[in-house]
């Protein structure tokens, strides 16, 4: 079942679509800094963005860091919306609950697949984000400099890169846990996209607001960033050990919700 | 056990109305069941319990000897089924789309796979369709290519609601063959469908479905017996109530009905008489006729409170 979820997800054309897409402006933002010279002062725009000039092999985390706010979140949430409502939308849900393919089945197997387009989309965005950055910027071979000042080595740098690729997978599975879990409750995956979306929308607000700060560190987009924590020297784990425990409890409890609807709903779509 | 579909008191409430209400269907093996009814008398609703897709609010229901949704794993994959119109990946070939259907679920091995699509292809005239995506299909293609779906691990027993929806007549002719063929072949078939006609043709047994209660089950053959009254055709059907008087229980233009079982004594009597008698056949009521008897109003027809008392 599972298989079945990665081959259709994987050979329909629109998921490869959506990774080009949100590539799209990293790669332009990369284009406009090569050619104008004009990076961010340190501590303005995304982060890692001022540092790229100087460094190009720090471009995969400025990508990121340009993709994660928004567009890695749409992207995500179109597919996961989709997981089940596309299916009761298609009319395809009720071929596959007769065939029998197993509601819990079906669930995880969406759940995994949702799971394996993230990684898939975040590893291409540092991908493309390497090729830019290796194309446009000049490389320095020794490495780059951390955050804090002092000087990281190449393998440093790629190590870190990849616990920050395996961190912004992470931070996305609530926002995708999130649209699951209302695309079970919908046959409009339009519906489910952008109600996780306004879940977003809504959490980005109220983190800065003081007035809601009580509950702020439990809010799903609060520790998003904490991957620039990698890149202090020694690494800041305490921010992004809290943000992997905290899309740890929104995936569980969403998905457990998701669950709980799904196996015992009427599907008459 | 020869039931291959049992259900007892089946309810399914929805709020105040009861979509389905207490239903007792009762499928033996080898039956042909065609299961009518307007549209909303909870056809759809009982298809969709029969699957396990809609969960029962009461009663209870049995899939091939074993209890519904309880034992779908085991049961399902027995059972092909065509639920209100086909539903398929539109980017991919039809093929494509049996593959996906049939690793979706348990039951249908993979070193048999292409096999078995190649041969249900066949069955359902779309072998030659190729690479083409579904998205191409024209409805009576997407029909067939469903039906192909159901077909996939030669299940005992195949639910299919409206099976030739979309399809030209020359499409619904080979449907029904195929389905006949299925039939002798041990196939267990339960249609859904509102045209009388399609049932009239293919089915053995019929259950009609009323305001979701079950108004009739039975042979179609008991249903359409004789009633005991023999059709006159002649050109002057004044002449045979005067030949024949006291028997003639109607007349129309062109035609009497007249009570005896034997046309052939019927026959002798009139043309004693000098009647000219054009046609002579066994009175039977269509099951049209047993339908509009059982049922009540078309079941979208929605009148005010108290309209139908006057009825």
């Amino acid at each position: 079942m599972i298989a079945v979820e990665l081959r259709k997800l994987f050979r329909r054309p629109r998921t490869w679509v959506t990774i080009g897409l949100l590539n799209g402006l990293p790669v332009l933002v990369a284009v406009l800094l090569a050619l104008t010279d004009l990076a961010p002062r340190p501590g303005e725009g995304p982060v890692f963005l001022s540092a790229v000039l100087t460094n190009g092999t720090l471009y995969p985390l400025a990508a990121l860091a340009i993709v994660l706010p928004l567009f890695l979140p749409i992207a995500v949430s179109v597919v996961a919306g989709e997981a089940v409502a596309g299916e009761a939308q298609a009319g395809t849900l009720r071929y596959l609950l007769a065939r029998p393919a197993g509601r819990t089945r079906l669930l995880v197997a969406k759940l995994v697949a949702v799971i394996a387009f993230v990684l898939v989309a975040v590893v291409v965005v540092a991908a493309v984000g390497y090729l830019t950055g290796q194309l446009l910027f000049d490389v320095q071979p020794i490495g780059g400099t951390a955050l804090s000042g002092t000087t990281l080595t190449s393998q440093e740098i790629a190590g870190r890169t990849l616990l920050a690729i395996g961190y912004v997978t992470v931070s996305m599975l609530g926002v995708a846990a999130f649209a699951l879990f209302f695309s079970t409750l919908t046959d409009s995956p339009l519906g489910a996209t952008l109600g996780a979306l306004a879940v977003l929308i809504a959490s980005s607000l109220l983190f800065t607001l003081d007035a809601a700060s009580s509950f702020a560190p439990y809010l799903p987009t609060r520790y998003w960033l904490a991957f620039v924590d990698l890149f202090r020297d020694p690494i800041l784990w305490r921010d992004v050990v809290r943000g992997v425990a905290l899309q740890g409890v929104y995936v569980v409890v969403l998905v457990g919700a998701a669950w709980a609807n799904f196996t015992t709903k009427d599907v008459t779509s | 056990m020869s039931g291959v579909i049992e259900t007892s008191g089946l309810v399914k409430r929805y709020g105040q109305l009861r979509a389905v209400d207490g239903i007792d269907l009762d499928v033996r093996a080898g039956d042909v069941y065609g299961f009518l009814g307007a549209n909303g008398s909870g056809k759809t609703t009982t298809v969709r319990m029969l699957l396990g897709l809609v969960l029962p609010t009461q009663g209870e229901v049995r899939l091939l000897g074993e209890p519904m949704p309880k034992a779908a794993r085991r049961v399902l994959p027995r059972v092909g089924a065509l639920i209100e119109g086909p539903a398929h990946y539109g980017h991919l070939s039809g093929r494509a789309n049996l593959a996906l259907l049939d690793a979706a679920g348990p039951g249908g091995a993979r070193r048999t796979r292409t096999a078995r699509i190649d041969t249900v292809l066949e069955q359902v005239g779309l072998a030659g369709v190729r690479r083409r995506p579904v998205k191409d299909y024209s409805l009576g293609m997407r029909q067939r290519l469903g039906l192909a779906g159901a077909l996939l691990r030669r299940p005992e027993l195949l639910v299919l609601d409206e099976p030739t929806n979309g399809l030209d007549p020359q499409g619904i002719h080979e449907i029904r063959d195929l389905l006949l063929d299925l039939h002798r072949g041990g196939t267990t078939v339960f249609l859904s469908s509102h045209l009388l006609a399609e049932v009239e043709q293919l089915c053995t047994r019929v259950g009609v479905l009323d305001r979701g209660r079950l108004v009739l089950q039975d042979q179609l053959s008991t249903l359409t017996a004789p009633t005991g009254a023999t059709i006159v055709e002649t050109p002057d059907p004044g002449r045979v109530r005067a030949a024949l008087d006291g028997r003639v229980l109607s007349t129309s233009a062109g035609r009497a009905v007249v009570r005896g079982d034997d046309p052939a004594e019927v026959n002798a009597a009139l043309v004693g008489a000098g009647v000219p008698v054009t046609g002579l056949a066994l009175e039977r009521p269509s099951l049209e006729e047993v339908v509009l008897a059982a049922a009540s109003t078309s079941a979208d027809r929605v009148d005010a409170p108290g309209e139908r008392s006057r009825r």
